[in-house]
Formats: structure tokens, C-alpha cells, sequence
């Protein structure tokens, strides 16, 4: 009971400070975008427009209003929504506004909703793989501790814990959709419209990210497992008879699942907020590849959206695996 | 026996006791980073001497040669195996015909430029931070750590790529890509610093400092700041390939350096539509990239085994911020 | 299996790791139902004996030599199987740190349910009611729930309960017992220890005790084998041991060891002049202190309203279990800590923060001395700080080192070349440096062997003659503080619950907890300890 109250307690707290930080990266990445050194309006307007068109833009962004005033604003849009006038017709925008596209007029929020779908289906598949591949790999490494075949995988983790994910994807793309012809080069095919097709095209990316990703989670694992191998409660069961087997599988596996719910949450949450590089790379219409488009556009309603949205996501991700890991290990909670 | 606990505790801390002779027996012993340290030595010395490199060649970096490639044909270099010869020892760049071997060691000064600059930053506020945190009341630790936890919530790629937009162009770019990489990355290192801070303040020889009536600015410089230096030093040699990767993929987006500054990340960009006609325009910079990614971690990994062989396997794990670099 | 009455013969057993030999040459034969305590200090070898036994040394990479025989089966020669049986089946281990000693993640009930599952066929539910019978055989209540909690839910006694349910789970032979009590406060290490005899006589079941405390086995065994650097000293009855050791060492150990029930042997100086310290001025006093640690509903109260008086040149003991608060008042005593009420006094003046003249003798030998800095350094600190200069500092601490037994070319080393005892002789050093009026000693001895705590209790003690120091001495072990005090202040749970001259607490305390604590001392009359594990049951009866 106590345990319980106990738990209701940290879940509430955890909560309350997801939203703090949420607020403070809001307010952190508003200023420092909008405040930041440099003619906004110019910048925004484009090189080529002319003094009366920038004077319009600025107007637009309320630049003359106090810069709390427009975070407000912001944060209000955020909440309760706005309502923007185009000229002929009101544009009702709904409660998480994030504001309009200086680019497109779209809504910030619509924008990223359509592009949703592509961002979660490169990031759940990848994950997948690399818990897979990563996990499996990490406790082949433990079991074998010390021996040539650990050290050989031990060696090739290190590499790809160490190669950057569009030099592997590039020679992985190069090399199979190019020379060999296996696959075709990735195209984003919706899974509503061809499950199959959509797999396929996914397959490389996937692949990608995944080798990259599953390096860590290997390591991971591996010195999870030998420190909790290392621990004294180890001898206890080795003093009464348990086997390797049970004792690797059961004892030392069970000490990495906390440190692997941290960092897969915090994968995935920034994955979400857009796999800037391989969606880049691959050409899948993602939020990554929208947010590159709305740099080099300059678009900052879209940009200052993108990255809230990317840190809303960590930071939920963040609070999820704080929450599965003191259910894993009370031991949390109640110290 | 009673200590068995604490000893066992406070071991981390305490263990670098016998300082740097002791750290290089441990280094010398790993037959992998001895051979890392020998691969990043030669990529400092390539990078150091690039202009006496290209001068010898007879090229530099940014002369476009139109006579060597293919206006016809889309700006395929002329001649075989990407236009290799006797003055262009590794060929030229299609469209543009820059010697690529110029550039691809200027790239390396960049590169390595950039990620050191970025890595002195990420540690320098890491330190102040995570001591301020560590060491100072409860309000100023409070106040310390949800700043930091904001900045590590902040996703590196997406933050810098975004920054690096709207700053004008006036600053010199390298500098500016080194700084903002500096600036959102040294959460993790904050982290390590205020915990080990904790740690450190717990320990009875901090408490008899003070009852020796030393000020807490002395006893921050002799007691604390040696015992930090060995979980610094590993995380930072741990974060310097990451800075590599960090760089190379802004400016493969387009965001790092610019035109016509070489960098390895800028000359992958467009690379994998050449693999065939110029396939070292492809496979250089990336051979590069990843051999001095993976010989810098394989020595930070020997850093890390040689300076704290207990407390560093917890240093590798789960530090949030490796894998946005590459995402 | 075996038919004889041999359980364990163990015979020219030699353990090396590398070029140390940690055991060398060892044999002793342990009877069905006898139970042979293992005495001896830190490094004699006594624990690698007891792993040797379940062969726990295989695959370290420690060489063993000579042959262990546990109820029939050759240890070293047995296969990995037969080796799983004997572990937990034969011979099952209790160790030191019940906390560790556990699977944090699982529910403790499981865990036995494990093991038992490992030398039984049983259904999951089956090892489970084992679990819970077991768990409610050492003293667990409310087994049937308790078997679901996990460890960390567990006291520290509790903890080691379970952990003697495990080895019990399966019904062995022998029960190994390293070091078992060793982490626990003392009341609970008398009811462990009357637990793991009321088993023993029912169940029949050999007992194997590994322990320095000479007290722990003179409760528990019937033979005792001391020994030192890996060799036998001594082995015999334990009333002969104890009662007329034959060799030197066993003497010097058993002189060494604490008494609680003998008076603080004084010089006969002090004696003559019938010096009685009730009348020198209070150099140190709290008065009302408590602090407070946590906010809001976790806030809980380390120590609580306690007020004491320190008067120049005595010596005022405080004990108390873990958790009575003792170490929170030392460090509000030295200024470490700021009282969140009440007020710490100094010649009548209330002060905060640290003054030079109160100092402290730290307990954790390792961590109370920076390793990066040489020693003399160390002690220099108190002297750099009030601005003076070498060589001026430089003489004085060489002096100070020699004062406390030290010696001059020990200036330039670093701690890691020192023993725990000269590390506690370095603490000390760098404490008089300062010219304090008080020492606050917190728990200055107990990471010590034995020897060496009775030479370092000494060095207090002379200091405090010489220099008119006024001592405060925090302790968990109440025949250590008997042996410096003049007064005693006895706390619980953050309060003083009896204060009052040294010999008239221990003699006649006026306090049930006092009576308690006192009780569970062990001693080391094997006669006497029957007669006080009855009195300790009386005493919990009516306590309870």
C-alpha cells in the first residue's frame, strides 16, 4: 500500500517536471530563435525582398510586440488554438497551434501530422531490429566473456558504434540499390496503401539505423550484465548450486533491462522528433527532411515547431521510461 | 570489516591514485589503441601539414580545373578512375575538377578542428557546471540540474541544424559549428561532473579539508578538481569522434561549413550520384571519416580501460546523446 | 555418501592467488552436528577457507593444493554437476552483506524458490510453499507476504534471516557462515546468532563459522581454530582456547579483545590522584540539538532534541546502533553540520561552521585521507591554512607523525602505502595539527583488527592525558567505548536515552535499551554464553 502511495507520488512528481522542462525548452528555443542576432524579418522575408515587404513581415510576426508577449501568444496558441484571418476567410487553428508556415500558410501542427506517419514507421521498424540485434548481440558478448569470439564482436560493436549513420547508409545504399540491384532505392510507400511495398522500401533504412543503433544497445548490455556478474548477490547463487545458464539469463540480464528502457526511450523519443540524417539521406518525406527544407528556407514557425516537438517528444519518452524503469526496479521510488 | 562497503564504494573515486605513470602502463598494455593512437597521430599530422601537402602535389583545395571534367556528360572527370594522374593524385572532383586530394586533407584540419574546439567548449562548461551543481546549496543545484536536464532534452542534430540557420553569416564558420555543437552538447558531461561531485564532497578527506579551515575555492581546486580529472578526460576523449560525426553530418545537410571551406560530410552530399563515374569521390571521404571516428573511439575506449577500469564501463552506457549525431 | 561421522576433512589445503598464499597448509576434520568457528584477522585466510570448502574457487584463476572432502565428495575432483549438488544441497553459505548477498530485482521468496528448484524436482508453486515454510521457520512473520517483498524491503537482520532460510531450503549437512553478523548491530547479531543455534540443535546440521570477532564464536561454536597469514595457530575446544591459550599470538589477540564487563583499566597516576574530571570547565556543549534531514513528509529527525556537555580532559563515550543518530551529532559537534534546532556551544559561546579547535578522527581509513596527496601534506593542512610556512610546518608535522607513532620518511608517502591502523595514526596526526581542545572520534577503530584497534584506542587515550585533550568517542561497539570513557551517553533513535558515569551505565543501567544492548555483547566465556542467550530471551520477551 505504502509502495503504492509511494509510486502515485513519483509518477505525479516525474509528470510535473516533464511539463517544467517542456516549458523551459519552449522558452529557451522561442528566444533563442527568435531573438537571436540578426533581422528576422529580413531573414524570414528572403535576400531579394524589399524594404516595405520585410516592413509587412514584421508586422506579421508581431516583431514589434515584446518578445514575452509573442511567447505568450505562442504558448496560447499552443494550448487553447487561434484563429487566423487569410485575407477573405477565418482559418480556425486548433489547440496545439504551433502557428502557420511562413513558406506555405499550412498549419504547423497539419504539416507535421502528415508527416508523422513516415518519422514512426522508419523509427518503430529500426527499433525493432536494433533491440534485436543489439540486445542478442550483448548477451552473446556476456555469456562469452573473455573469449576470441567476444572480443571479435566486442571489436566489430566499437566499429559501428563509431561510424556515422549516412556514411553506412550511403555505402549500404550505393552498394545494394546501386551495384547489386537487390532493392530499389527507397521510396516511401504508405502502409495503409501497400504493406508489402512499404516494408521493402523501408528495408534499408531500417538496416541502417538499426546497425548503427544496435552497437550501443550491445554495449550496453554486455557491461550491464558484467557488472551485475561481478556483484556479490552472483556468488550467492553460484554458492548454491544455480547454473551459468540460469545465472547469466536470469540474474545478469534482468540488472541491464533498467539502463536499456533508458536508453532505447530516449532513442526512440528523439528518433520521433525526426531522423534528420536518414530520412535526408534516403529521401523519405519525414519530419527530419521537413525540418532541413524549413531551415534552408528560413521558415521559423516551422522550425521553432519541429524542434519544441522534438524535445516534447524526449522529454515524453524521458518521463515513459522513468516510469516503466521504477516499476522495474522499485528500488527507485522509494529512496 | 565494517569498511568493506564503503571501501567498495568510494573505490572509484579513489582509484587513479598512482596519476599519469600509472595511466600510460594501462594505455601501452592495449595492443588496439596503441594502434588508434598511431592512426589519430598520422590524421593530426596530415591535417597539420596540408598545405605543405597540397604544395608538394602542386594543388590547393579550391582551383576549379573545367579542362578536367566532362561539361557533356554532366561533369564526369575526365580520364580514367575519376581523372587520377601524376598532378591529381587522387583524381578531381566531378563538375568542379578540384583536386581532391587537397581537399580531402584540408578536410581534415576542419574536421579535426572543429570536433577538438567543440569537445574544449562541451567540457569547459560541463566542468563549471557540474562543480557549481555538485558543490554549491540545494537552490543553486536545484536551479543547475533542470537547466541541464532541459539542454540534454534538447536533440543535437535538430537544435544545431536549426541554429546554424539564422545566425548571419558574418562569424567564421568553422568557429560557429564548433560552438553550437559545444554549446548543446556538454549536458551529459554536467551530469557525470555534479554526480562525481556528490561522491567527492561525501568523502572524509573533503570533510577533514574543511575542518582545516581551508576556503571552499581551495578545497574545490585541491580535493575535488584532481579527483574529476579522470572521468573528464575519459568522457571527453569518448565525445570527441561523436563531435566528428556531429560535424561531418551538419555540413552533409548543408548547415557546417560552407563552400568552397572542404569538409568530408560537404563532399558525401552529393558523392552517391558519382559512385560509378568517380567512385573514390565516394569511398575517400568516407573511408576517412570512418577510420578516424573509429580509431578516435577505440582510443577513447583505451583512455577510458587505462584511467578507471571500474567506474568507466558505467561511463559508456546510456549517455543520450551519441546516437542523435548519426539519427 | 560417507558413513563415518566425518562431515568435512579438510587436509594440507594450500590457496594461492598469484604469489600470495592465502591459505597454507591447512587440515581439520569437522564432525556431523560440530560446529568449528574459523578465528582470525583480516588476511589469515579464514574466508577463501571457507569458499574452498564449496569450492567457489574454481575458475578464478587461485591455485588450490590438498584435498577438501565434504560429506564424501572430494571437492577438487568433483565434476561440475556433482558440484552443484553439494552447493546448496550439501553445504549451503550464508555470507557477510545480507544486502548484496540477494538479487535486488527479485521478490525474496523466488529466490529461495530457485535455488530449491535447482536441487529438487518441484513445481514453481511447490518451491514457492517451501519458500514461505522456510522463511517462516527462521523468524520471518507474516511469511506468506513478507515472500513476495524483495530485498531492500528488509531490514538488515531480516535480510540475513532470509538468507539463512535459503541455505536451510534445502536441508544440508553443514551450513558455512562467513562472516554472518558482521554487518548488523548488535541486538540483531545476538538474535542471528541464537537463531543459528536453536537450528542447529534441531536440525542437526554442521556449522562451519567464519568470524574476527573471538566473542561471535565463543557464543557459537563447540571447537575454534585460530588463525594467521594462512597457517594454524591454535585449534581446540573452544572453552580451552579461550579459557588457556597455548600460543602467543592467541594470547595477544584475546588480550586485545574489548571487555565489555571490565572496568577502563586506569594509570595508576590518574587513579592516585583521584582525579575526577566532573569539575573542569565544558569546553563543547549541545544544547537542544536536532537535525533534521529531508523535506516535507520524508523529513525525519537524525538526531533530536539532544543536549550534552564535553568538560576539558575527559573522555565521553557515545554509542548507540546504526541509525541512533551518533554520527550526525559528532559531525554537528565539529560544525560539519549545522543543527536545524538547538544550539552548539563552544567555552559558552554559541558557534556555527568548523573551528580549528574542534577536530575530527574520521572512521574509514581509505576515505579520510586524500590518495593524491602525500601524507605529510595532509597533516600539513590545519598549518598551511593558518598561514604558516616551511620549514616551521614541515617540523612540526614530523614531530606530530612521531608523536603518533610514526615515522619521519613516512612524510613524503601517499596513504595507499599504509595500513588501515597507520592511516587512523595519520587521521590523528593531521587532527593535532590544528591544537584542537576536542577530539571528536567517529567510530575511529571499527574498521580495524582487533590488535590494532586496542593500539590506536591507547594512542587516544594517551593523547588525551598529555595534552588535556577532552575526547568524544562515537562507537557502535559498547566494550571498545567502555574502555576509554568516563561518561557514557547511550542513544536511540536520535535521542540520549542514558547519560551518566562510564562504570555505572554498564554496570547498573537504568534503561531496558541499555539492558538490551548490553545483553547481546557477546563475551568470551562459552559458559557464560548460555546463561546469557537465556537472559536474552527473557529480555526480549518482556520487551516485545
Amino acid at each position: 500500500m505504502k509502495a503504492l502511495h509511494g509510486f502515485a507520488g513519483f509518477a505525479l512528481r516525474r509528470t510535473l517536471g516533464a511539463v517544467v522542462t517542456l516549458l523551459a525548452i519552449s522558452v529557451i528555443v522561442y528566444v533563442v530563435f527568435y531573438a537571436a542576432p540578426g533581422d528576422v524579418a529580413q531573414i524570414t522575408c528572403g535576400p531579394r525582398c524589399s524594404p516595405a515587404q520585410v516592413h509587412q513581415v514584421a508586422e506579421q510576426l508581431r516583431l514589434d510586440d515584446p518578445l514575452y508577449v509573442r511567447y505568450l501568444h505562442f504558448l496560447q496558441g499552443v494550448v487553447a488554438g487561434h484563429d487566423y484571418s487569410t485575407g477573405t476567410s477565418v482559418e480556425h487553428c486548433s489547440a496545439p497551434c504551433l502557428g502557420l508556415s511562413y513558406q506555405s500558410d499550412q498549419q504547423v501542427t497539419q504539416l507535421i501530422l502528415a508527416k508523422l506517419p513516415v518519422t514512426g514507421s522508419l523509427a518503430l521498424g529500426a527499433m525493432v531490429l536494433w533491440l534485436l540485434l543489439g540486445v542478442g548481440t550483448g548477451v552473446l558478448a556476456a555469456w562469452r566473456r573473455g573469449r576470441l569470439d567476444e572480443r571479435i564482436l566486442t571489436g566489430i560493436t566499437l566499429a559501428g558504434w563509431a561510424t556515422p549513420v549516412f556514411v553506412i547508409g550511403l555505402l549500404l545504399m550505393v552498394l545494394i540499390c546501386g551495384q547489386l540491384q537487390l532493392l530499389p532505392f527507397p521510396q516511401y510507400v504508405p502502409f495503409t496503401e501497400d504493406p508489402e511495398q512499404w516494408a521493402w522500401n523501408l528495408l534499408l533504412p531500417w538496416l541502417s539505423l538499426a546497425l548503427i543503433e544496435a552497437a550501443k544497445y550491445a554495449r550496453l548490455t554486455r557491461s550491464a550484465m558484467l557488472e551485475t556478474l561481478a556483484e556479490d548477490h552472483v556468488r550467492t547463487f553460484r554458492a548454491y548450486g544455480v547454473g551459468e545458464r540460469a545465472i547469466v539469463g536470469r540474474h545478469a540480464l534482468r540488472g541491464a533491462v533498467g539502463p536499456l528502457i533508458a536508453l532505447n526511450a530516449n532513442d526512440l523519443g528523439s528518433l520521433f522528433g525526426g531522423a534528420v540524417l536518414t530520412e535526408s539521406l534516403f529521401g523519405l518525406p519525414g519530419i527530419g527532411r521537413e525540418l532541413v527544407h524549413a531551415v534552408n528556407v528560413v521558415d521559423l514557425p516551422v522550425v521553432v515547431g519541429l524542434v519544441v516537438l522534438t524535445g516534447f517528444f524526449v522529454v515524453l519518452a524521458n518521463a515513459v521510461a522513468d516510469l516503466l524503469y521504477a516499476v522495474a526496479d522499485r528500488r527507485t521510488v522509494l529512496s | 570489516m565494517a569498511s568493506e562497503g564503503a571501501r567498495a564504494s568510494t573505490e572509484t573515486v579513489l582509484a587513479p591514485a598512482s596519476g599519469v605513470r600509472q595511466f600510460w602502463r594501462r594505455l601501452r598494455v592495449q595492443r588496439a589503441a596503441l594502434v588508434a593512437a598511431s592512426v589519430v597521430a598520422l590524421l593530426v599530422l596530415l591535417a597539420l601539414a596540408a598545405p605543405l601537402l597540397s604544395a608538394v602535389e602542386g594543388q590547393d583545395p579550391t582551383t576549379y580545373h573545367p579542362d578536367l571534367v566532362d561539361s557533356a556528360r554532366g561533369g564526369v572527370p575526365v580520364g580514367t578512375f575519376g581523372g587520377l594522374s601524376a598532378d591529381h593524385w587522387l583524381g578531381v572532383e566531378p563538375q568542379t575538377g578540384r583536386d581532391l586530394f587537397a581537399r580531402l586533407v584540408y578536410g581534415a584540419r576542419v574536421s579535426l578542428g572543429v570536433a577538438l574546439a567543440a569537445t574544449v567548449v562541451e567540457v569547459t562548461v560541463g566542468l563549471v557546471m557540474g562543480i557549481a551543481a555538485g558543490y554549491g546549496n540545494r537552490w543553486v543545484d536545484q536551479a543547475l540540474s533542470r537547466f541541464t536536464d532541459v539542454v540534454v532534452a534538447l536533440p543535437l542534430m535538430v537544435m544545431s541544424l536549426a541554429l546554424l540557420a539564422i545566425v548571419p553569416s558574418g562569424f567564421p564558420r568553422p568557429v560557429l559549428v564548433a560552438v553550437v555543437i559545444g554549446l548543446i552538447g556538454w549536458g551529459s558531461i554536467a551530469k557525470i561532473v555534479r554526480a562525481q561531485t556528490l561522491t567527492l564532497k561525501q568523502l572524509d578527506h573533503v570533510a577533514a579539508a574543511r575542518l582545516s579551515g581551508w576556503s571552499s575555492w581551495r578545497i574545490a581546486r585541491r580535493e575535488l578538481l584532481p579527483a574529476l580529472a579522470a572521468p573528464v578526460i575519459t568522457y571527453a576523449a569518448l565525445l570527441f569522434p561523436v563531435n566528428i560525426s556531429a560535424e561531418a553530418a551538419l555540413s552533409f545537410l548543408g548547415a557546417g561549413v560552407k563552400p568552397p571551406t572542404p569538409s568530408w560530410g560537404q563532399m558525401l552530399t552529393s558523392a552517391n550520384v558519382w559512385y560509378q563515374a568517380a567512385p573514390q569521390y565516394l569511398l575517400l571521404p568516407a573511408g576517412l571519416l570512418f577510420v578516424t571516428v573509429l580509431a578516435l573511439t577505440v582510443l577513447g575506449d583505451g583512455v577510458r580501460r587505462a584511467l578507471d577500469p571500474r567506474a568507466a564501463s558505467r561511463l559508456s552506457v546510456g549517455t543520450g546523446r551519441k546516437k542523435e549525431a548519426r539519427a | 555418501m560417507s558413513t563415518d561421522g566425518t562431515l568435512v576433512e579438510v587436509t594440507d589445503l594450500s590457496v594461492g592467488y598469484g604469489s600470495v598464499r592465502a591459505v597454507d597448509a591447512l587440515s581439520f576434520r569437522l564432525e556431523r552436528g560440530a560446529a568449528l568457528g574459523l578465528v582470525g584477522e583480516s588476511g589469515s585466510g579464514k574466508s577463501t577457507v571457507a569458499s574452498a570448502l564449496l569450492g567457489l574457487h574454481r575458475g578464478t584463476g587461485a591455485v588450490v593444493q590438498g584435498t577438501v572432502r565434504v560429506a564424501g565428495v572430494d571437492v577438487g575432483a568433483a565434476s561440475e554437476a556433482e558440484l552443484r549438488r553439494l552447493r546448496g544441497g550439501t553445504a549451503a553459505m550464508v555470507f557477510q552483506d545480507p544486502l548484496s548477498s540477494l538479487d535486488p530485482y527479485y521478490a525474496v521468496g523466488d529466490q529461495i524458490a530457485e535455488v530449491y528448484r535447482v536441487h529438487h524436482k518441484a513445481s514453481r508453486r511447490a518451491a514457492r510453499a517451501r519458500a514461505v515454510q522456510v522463511l517462516d521457520r527462521v523468524g520471518i512473520p507474516d511469511a506468506v507476504r513478507r515472500a513476495r517483498a524483495r530485498p531492500h524491503e528488509f531490514s538488515g537482520g531480516m535480510r540475513q534471516r532470509a538468507l539463512i532460510a535459503m541455505a536451510l531450503a534445502c536441508e544440508p549437512e553443514l551450513l558455512v557462515a562467513d562472516e554472518p553478523t558482521t554487518a548488523l548491530d548488535v541486538t540483531v547479531q545476538a538474535q542471528i546468532l541464537d537463531l543459528l543455534h536453536t537450528l542447529r540443535e534441531e536440525t542437526g546440521m554442521g556449522l562451519l563459522l567464519v568470524t574476527h570477532d573471538v566473542g561471535v564464536a565463543a557464543e557459537s561454536v563447540d571447537d575454534v581454530l585460530v588463525m594467521r597469514n594462512g597457517v594454524e595457530v591454535e585449534h581446540g575446544p573452544v572453552a580451552t582456547v579461550l579459557g588457556s591459550p597455548a600460543r602467543t599470538y592467541t594470547r595477544r589477540l584475546l588480550k586485545s579483545v574489548p571487555r565489555v564487563d571490565v572496568p577502563r583499566a586506569r594509570r595508576p597516576a590518574e587513579a592516585e590522584q583521584g582525579q575526577e574530571p566532573t569539575s573542569a570547565e565544558v569546553v563543547l556543549e549541545a544544547v537542544g540539538v536536532r537535525r533534521v534531514f529531508g523535506r516535507g513528509a520524508r523529513a525525519f529527525a537524525a538526531v533530536d532534541d539532544v543536549s550534552l556537555q564535553v568538560r576539558r580532559g575527559e573522555a565521553l563515550g557515545i554509542v548507540g546502533e546504526s541509525g541512533s543518530g551518533k554520527t550526525t551529532l559528532g559531525r554537528m559537534l565539529v560544525g560539519l553540520l549545522d543543527p536545524s534546532a538547538g544550539q552548539v556551544r563552544r567555552e559558552g559561546v554559541a558557534v556555527r561552521g568548523v573551528r580549528p579547535d574542534v577536530q575530527m578522527v574520521f572512521q574509514d581509513p581509505v576515505s579520510s585521507l586524500n590518495p593524491r596527496r602525500s601524507v605529510g601534506e595532509s597533516v600539513a593542512d590545519p598549518l598551511r591554512a593558518r598561514g604558516e610556512r616551511d620549514p616551521a610546518v614541515r617540523e612540526r608535522v614530523l614531530a606530530l607523525l612521531e608523536r603518533v607513532g610514526l615515522e619521519p620518511a613516512h612524510y613524503d608517502r601517499y596513504p595507499h602505502e599504509f595500513s588501515g591502523g597507520q592511516r587512523q595514526r595519520i587521521g590523528i596526526a593531521r587532527a593535532l595539527a590544528a591544537d584542537p581542545r576536542v577530539l571528536v572520534c567517529d567510530e575511529p577503530v571499527s574498521a580495524l583488527d582487533v590488535t590494532t584497534q586496542a593500539q590506536v584506542v591507547e594512542l587516544l587515550d594517551e593523547l588525551r592525558r598529555e595534552l588535556g585533550l577532552a575526547l568524544v568517542f562515537i562507537a557502535h561497539d559498547l566494550a571498545v567505548v567502555r574502555q576509554v570513557s568516563d561518561r557514557l551517553a547511550v542513544m536511540r533513535r536520535g535521542r540520549v536515552v542514558e547519560h551518566g558515569p562510564a562504570d555505572e551505565v554498564y554496570e547498573s543501567p537504568r534503561e531496558a535499551y541499555t539492558r538490551q544492548l548490553l545483553a547481546a555483547v557477546p563475551v568470551l566465556d562459552p559458559g557464560l554464553a548460555a546463561l546469557r542467550r537465556a537472559e536474552r530471551r527473557e529480555l526480549t520477551v518482556t520487551q516485545m
